[in-house]
């Protein structure tokens, strides 16, 4: 059951320091996004109110209410990265991916990222789990 | 027996380091991933050891590599070829710097446990001893506000209470700042020392290091050099044999820039949205859980072995007092050469961007460097002879923030980074206060008519009057501080802006 199994995820959590949060990464982790159903378990667990819950769920990026796509494609956006073109990069993924930045498309998700490190090697992506730094088109052409 | 080097740091990795790895290891050399050196523009980069020398090549790609293997790179040295860069510790970007936070990165596995000396030395001063060297050696904190340490230090070991915690700041959202990762990735044992002597030095028993989510790679090596911290006794009960019991945890954030400001920091640790706190009382009075708190970046925590070892006054001799000590700069953005550059404090930006950056990576004009993150201040090439100390920079109306220089060329439309500035603190505005949340929207409105072409003076005097009111009304710097890219972005280049008014 989602309820029993969500809870096996929320509940090592609850005595931590800011445990709710480690609690959230976890769902996210597991479920690949925060389900409606998950609100209410992890309110009851942290003594919260379920309000509470969607207003820590929407004051942080890394936590989604959405399915993700098969693929997320994280753009940075940040100024280190715009100074070697992040823009133009941003304009052809979002031709060659048919989507918007911040939308979904069939298969995959330009999300924009303020910043992955990669700063004296941008443009900076993340390709699902995979950092690339001097990104281009070519180079996710040819998924390495 | 060969051994080959290849940094496991998040450029390198994002530049293919990890297929790099697997081909040396398939040729027959023990390979380490050791940190990053910081030369950025060079990852991956390797070094093959033989009996005597150590000998880099790079950039490297996996194509280039297995080039380099079947030319022999693991039985001779290949000085001929164009990859060839001999003894990185000789090359010009790396001989002219001056580390002391960074000293350890790049030479072996950040997970190898270090020669414990200086902290040994620490726990062998009383507390008080250890305070008034930090005030000595004259540290700053490398966060953003350059604010006296000692100050936090004493206020925090003064303060009667039941519990006092360290909490440091490893949340680097700062646009062109990677410092922090580079620590954490390269050597996490010098932040874990820096925070051991800390707790020491203040009495406080646990410390939390706020990593944002960013950077798995900093995460993955620093969880596990904190359990072999504690299998070493660097942390735990009785610290390397004394009888001082100190702890540390890693703590994730969940994508939020403003948690980056101690208060919102905080407020996330405790499990709540990263929304300020009005300062008083401040945290090292009253901070996590209401418990005196005190809250450093990484940069600050790991300056402090250096400074047990040098002593307080060979610290505060480098640099230029009361900027003293030396700072991890960050080259980044539009540059020929961008990384890692710790110096003393009192280093020209010209020697930033034309010695070390050798200029711009697309070899077009410099236009302007950001300096300080995305609320620093945009300067044009007639400030390039600026020193970078704190007063000096406060003089032109800039700070150093967490030292981070973004270089642009002559494609820049500065008044677009002004847009962008404000949108920035629209996305990130923890929302608590008005002249935030609503001045970043009006003011990205404004200036989208500026760029558009429709403005007239009547929306010049609105971004006048709302920098004034953010400036003066924010309740924390989120705010207070945007108007610093946008005004320094319009003082300095105006024909980007004016331009566009109607006639
Ligand atoms: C919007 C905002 C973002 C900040 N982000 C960071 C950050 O990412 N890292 C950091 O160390 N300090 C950041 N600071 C500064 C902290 O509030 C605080 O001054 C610092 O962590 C204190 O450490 P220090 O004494 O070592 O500088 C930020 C401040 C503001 C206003
Ligand atoms: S200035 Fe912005 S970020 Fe700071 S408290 Fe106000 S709304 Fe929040
Ligand atoms: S600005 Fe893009 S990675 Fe830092």
């Amino acid at each position: 059951m989602i309820e029993d199994d969500a809870r096996t995820h929320i509940l090592p959590h609850q005595h931590k320091l800011g445990g709710v949060i480690h609690a959230l990464h976890d769902l996210m982790r597991v479920y690949g996004y925060i389900h409606e159903e998950h609100l209410p378990i992890v309110a009851d667990v942290f003594n919260n109110s379920v309000a509470e819950v969607r207003g820590l769920v929407s004051f942080y990026e890394d936590f989604k209410t959405h399915i993700p796509a098969h693929t997320t494609i994280r753009v940075c956006q940040a100024e280190a990265c715009q100074a070697v073109g992040s823009r133009q990069l941003t304009k052809e993924l979002e031709t060659f991916y048919r989507t918007e930045l911040g939308h979904r498309g069939k298969d995959v998700e330009l999300e924009a990222v303020y910043c992955l490190g990669l700063c004296a090697s941008g443009p900076a992506i993340q390709f699902n789990d995979r950092l690339i730094a001097k990104a281009s088109i070519e180079k996710l052409r040819v998924p390495g | 027996m060969t051994i080959a080097y290849v940094p496991l740091d998040s450029v390198a990795v994002a530049m293919e380091a990890n297929a790099v790895a697997a081909q040396l290891a398939e040729a027959g050399a023990t390979v380490i991933r050791n940190g990053s050196r910081g030369l950025a523009w060079l990852e991956p980069l390797i070094e093959v050891q033989d009996e005597k020398d150590r000998v880099a090549y790079g950039p490297v790609t996996p194509e280039t590599v297995a080039e380099l293997i079947s030319d022999g790179v693991l039985h001779h040295q290949l000085i001929r070829h164009p990859l060839y860069i001999g003894s990185i510790e000789n090359h010009d970007f790396l001989r002219s710097q001056h580390r002391l936070v960074f000293d350890r990165v790049g030479y072996d596995s950040p997970v190898d446990f270090p020669d414990p000396t200086d902290t040994l030395n620490a726990l062998a001063m009383s507390p008080d001893a250890l305070i008034d060297m930090i005030e000595t050696s004259g540290l700053r904190g490398r966060g953003g506000a350059g604010f006296p340490a000692h100050i936090k230090w004493r206020t925090v070991r003064g303060t009667e209470a039941p519990a006092k915690y360290l909490v440091c700041n490893a949340d680097e959202g700062d646009s062109g700042t990677f410092a922090d990762r580079l620590l954490l990735e390269g050597d996490p044992f010098r932040l874990i020392e820096g925070m051991v002597i800390a707790g020491y030095a203040t009495g406080a028993k646990l410390g939390i290091v706020y990593l944002r989510s960013e950077y798995p790679v900093a995460k993955t090596i620093f969880l596990q050099a904190l359990e072999i911290a504690r299998a070493r006794n660097l942390i735990g009960r009785n610290v390397l044999g004394s009888d001082f019991d100190f702890d540390l945890e890693l703590f994730v954030g969940a994508g939020a820039y403003i948690c980056g400001e101690e208060t919102s920091l905080l407020e996330s640790l405790e499990g709540r949205r990263g929304q300020i706190r009005v300062k008083p009382p401040v945290p090292a009075i009253s901070g996590l859980l209401s418990m005196p708190t005190l809250v450093h970046n990484v940069i600050s925590f790991a300056s402090v072995p250096a400074i047990v070892r040098l002593g307080g006054d060979a610290y505060r001799d480098l640099g230029v007092a009361p900027s003293s000590g030396t700072m991890s700069f960050q080259l980044a953005g539009n540059v020929k050469r961008g990384g890692l550059i710790e110096v003393p404090f009192g280093i020209t930006l010209r020697e930033m961007v034309e010695g070390y950056g050798q200029g711009t990576l697309s070899g077009r004009p410099f236009k302007t460097l950001q300096i300080g993150g995305p609320l620093g201040a945009y300067l044009s090439h007639q400030e390039l002879d600026t020193p970078l100390t704190y007063e000096a920079m406060t003089d032109i109306g800039a700070g150093i923030g967490h030292g981070g220089l973004v270089i642009f060329d002559d494609t820049v439309d500065l008044a677009e980074q002004a847009r962008y500035a404000f949108e920035f603190c629209e996305l990130e505005s923890c929302g608590k206060c008005t002249p935030c949340r609503i001045g970043s929207v009006r003011g990205k409105e404004t200036m989208e008519q500026i760029i558009g072409g429709r403005a007239t003076d009547r929306e010049f005097n609105m971004i006048d009057d709302l920098c004034e009111v953010m400036d003066r009304t924010s309740l924390c710097q989120m705010g207070g501080m945007t108007p610093i890219p946008v005004r320094s972005a319009m003082e300095r280049f105006q024909q980007d802006f004016r331009h566009r008014t109607k006639p």
